[in-house]
């Protein structure tokens, strides 16, 4: 259909958690934006690498 | 009410989530040439997409703030929206329903009212469908710009002008995919920014008997038994023991029979979602893919709204604030205590847990909603029009180009009277509460319509139409003879003198689409029987003693719809059991 959904879910929720993880660290008593950050930037990922590898798999 | 204050990082999340939503719209552009990619998604989406979409059209905003104002106002009893209101109609659309809609190759539902009954059934579909999409886009919009404006001090024009501007972009880009693959997005922000929210939310009132422990003190408060708030079942014996107004048998039959089968199994904005499934089995499967997290978003978007009654704050009751008329000074009630606005119940939820960063994750779900809610019911719109009004009235043979162009100029114009819509609902708020009022009437006999179409193949056109039009009149006739404890004659009911006085505003809803249904459905028997009917060739695939039974035999288990179908209504009991 051109365009594997996975693929942007991925990217858009490893980019959010990754900006929330990283302002979590960076500011002072924000402390569940650094472990929800984390929890969102692996679930980019892993969505990130089902993509992969539907890709490669041709699914 | 003091506006909350945004960081850079709040705005940045706003940012990205803007960014792929556009981009998504630009790279579907390349893969959309003809009107089945653009209405249809290309029927080619799987059962996983087609059934997070089916879910997240149906949770726009109104739905995720308006559960949490029940939430708020009624307790744990409205998850009956969910556990009876919804689950048991999406499972028949799947199991008995999609065979029809997609094996007849409809392009949407009022035209497969057209090949199962004719035309003037169709149009009398197609049109009310259409005002009331374009409609319930506009309110949508208005909530939104209004929300903000209150939150975060927005102005209200460029709120509504932005997002109608994003909307428009990816639908008119990339259409009906578009609209589902955001919905989509929509579903996982919703999940990851409503989760720890609850658990935030929770942690601070001592857990789920904390919560019961406190609300059990606002129940007695108000003369219910303890539980009233946190048990579902116990107290719906009588509509005077439970907040909600309402008794269990009003309950079943009216929010879960008539209202809810008349919405999962019949608005073409759900179900065409269904219909772009790459498959029969997908088609089928969709409904019931969605049925898991839907059993599951109670504890989401409910559960808030009970929390911010039990956490303490500088609202009239928890967090919730007074509602404020339109010179900014709080209501009072007749005994002169102020109105709580439960509709604010979820956003201040987030305001008073969520830490800046949270905070623009939540928002970001919110407007997530609002806008993938406008966007489905654009596209739902914009096949309506092209298909069941412009091609069947207007331009018959037109080459397929012509209808994609259409569509493309359907979706401006969807926008465009949303926009004017959402403007309309700021300036005269009774018109949209009337208008609102008369898609009821014209909802609530559908599910007979369907029902009897699809099982007695005796059903004719004329009865189906008569049908429709006599239990709208039904709905309008019950409600203007009935009224809500303590409303005033006028919108709330009672124009023509009132009969009977219902608990509730609720109760009275679900009764008066008990009434339409029976009337549509008993009148459609009649009429058909006088009226001659169809051949039986001409009903194959449209009805169901003359349909063949889809094959499930060679797909594995887990696959079937009829496993999940089983697997889906144990949970859901289990559920209900546990809450009960």
């Amino acid at each position: 259909m051109g365009l594997d959904l996975r693929f942007p879910i991925g990217a858009l929720f490893l980019i959010i958690g990754l900006l929330l993880a990283g302002y979590g660290w960076t500011t002072p008593g924000v402390g569940i934006d650094r472990w929800w950050g984390l929890v969102m930037a692996l679930f980019g990922a892993l969505m990130l690498t089902l993509s992969r590898r539907g890709r490669r798999s041709g699914v | 009410m003091a506006h909350a204050h945004l960081a850079g990082i709040d705005y940045a999340i706003m940012a990205v989530y803007f960014a792929f939503v556009l981009g998504i719209g630009v790279v579907l552009r390349r893969s959309v040439h003809t009107g089945t990619d653009f209405f249809l998604a290309g029927r080619a989406v799987p059962a996983w997409i087609a059934g997070l979409a089916f879910l997240s059209a149906n949770l726009g905003a109104q739905e995720v703030i308006g559960m949490g104002a029940s939430g708020a106002k009624y307790g744990v009893a409205t998850s009956h929206f969910y556990w009876v209101g919804a689950i048991p109609a999406m499972v028949f659309v799947g199991l008995f329903m999609m065979p029809f809609y997609y094996g007849s190759r409809a392009r949407s539902v009022p035209e497969y009212l057209k090949l199962r009954f004719d035309e003037k059934t169709r149009g009398l579909n197609a049109i009310s469908f259409a005002v009331m999409t374009v409609f319930s886009s506009g309110i949508s919009l208005y909530a939104m710009g209004k929300l903000f404006n209150l939150l975060l001090g927005w102005n209200f024009t460029t709120a509504v002008l932005l997002s109608a501007a994003i909307v428009l972009t990816y639908t008119f880009l990339g259409g009906l995919t578009s609209s589902i693959y955001n919905e989509v997005l929509q579903f996982f922000l919703i999940v990851f920014g409503f989760a720890p929210l609850v658990i935030l939310g929770l942690n601070a009132v001592g857990g789920w008997s904390g919560l019961q422990a406190r609300l059990a003190t606002i129940s007695t408060a108000q003369g219910f038994a303890p539980g009233a708030y946190t048990q579902a079942w116990r107290h719906m014996d009588a509509a005077a023991h439970n907040p909600v107004g309402v008794e269990w048998f009003g309950l079943v039959m009216g929010l879960g029979f008539v209202l809810s089968f008349g919405y999962w199994c019949t608005d073409f904005l759900v179900v065409q979602r269904a219909m772009a499934a790459d498959s029969m089995t997908a088609a089928r499967r969709t409904p019931l893919v969605a049925a898991f997290p839907k059993m599951l978003f109670p504890f989401l978007v409910i559960l808030p709204g009970m929390i911010a009654l039990a956490v303490a704050g500088s609202g009239v009751l928890g967090l919730v604030p007074a509602k404020m008329d339109a010179l900014g000074h709080a209501m009072m009630t007749a005994q002169g205590a102020p109105v709580p606005d439960y509709d604010l119940a979820t956003p201040m939820m987030l305001i008073h847990f969520f830490p800046a960063g949270m905070l623009g994750l939540g928002l970001t779900a919110l407007l997530a909603s609002f806008m993938s809610g406008m966007a489905g019911n654009v596209t739902a719109f914009n096949t309506v029009w092209t298909y069941d009004l412009y091609q069947s009235y207007i331009r018959r043979d037109a080459p397929d180009a012509h209808y994609v162009a259409m569509g493309r100029a359907a979706t401006v114009i969807g926008v465009l009277l949303s926009i004017a819509a959402a403007y309309a609902a700021s300036r005269f708020n009774n018109i949209m509460d009337m208008l609102q009022l008369v898609f009821a009437f014209v909802n609530a006999p559908l599910f007979a319509t369907f029902a009897l179409g699809m099982f007695w193949r005796r059903t004719t056109g004329h009865g189906a139409f008569v049908g429709l039009v006599s239990g709208t009149l039904a709905a309008a006739l019950h409600h203007g003879l009935t009224l809500p404890a303590g409303a005033v004659p006028g919108i709330k009911g009672g124009f023509f003198g009132v009969l009977t006085t219902y608990p509730s505003e609720l109760a009275q809803t679900f009764w008066t689409a008990i009434f339409a249904w029976t009337t549509c459905f008993v009148v459609t028997i009649l009429v058909s029987l006088a009226t001659r009917p169809r051949d039986a060739g001409e009903l194959k695939g449209l009805v169901w003693s003359l349909t063949e039974r889809p094959k499930d035999a060679e797909l594995p288990w887990f696959k079937r719809p009829l496993t999940l179908a089983l697997v889906v209504l144990a949970l859901t009991l289990t559920l209900n059991l546990i809450f009960a």
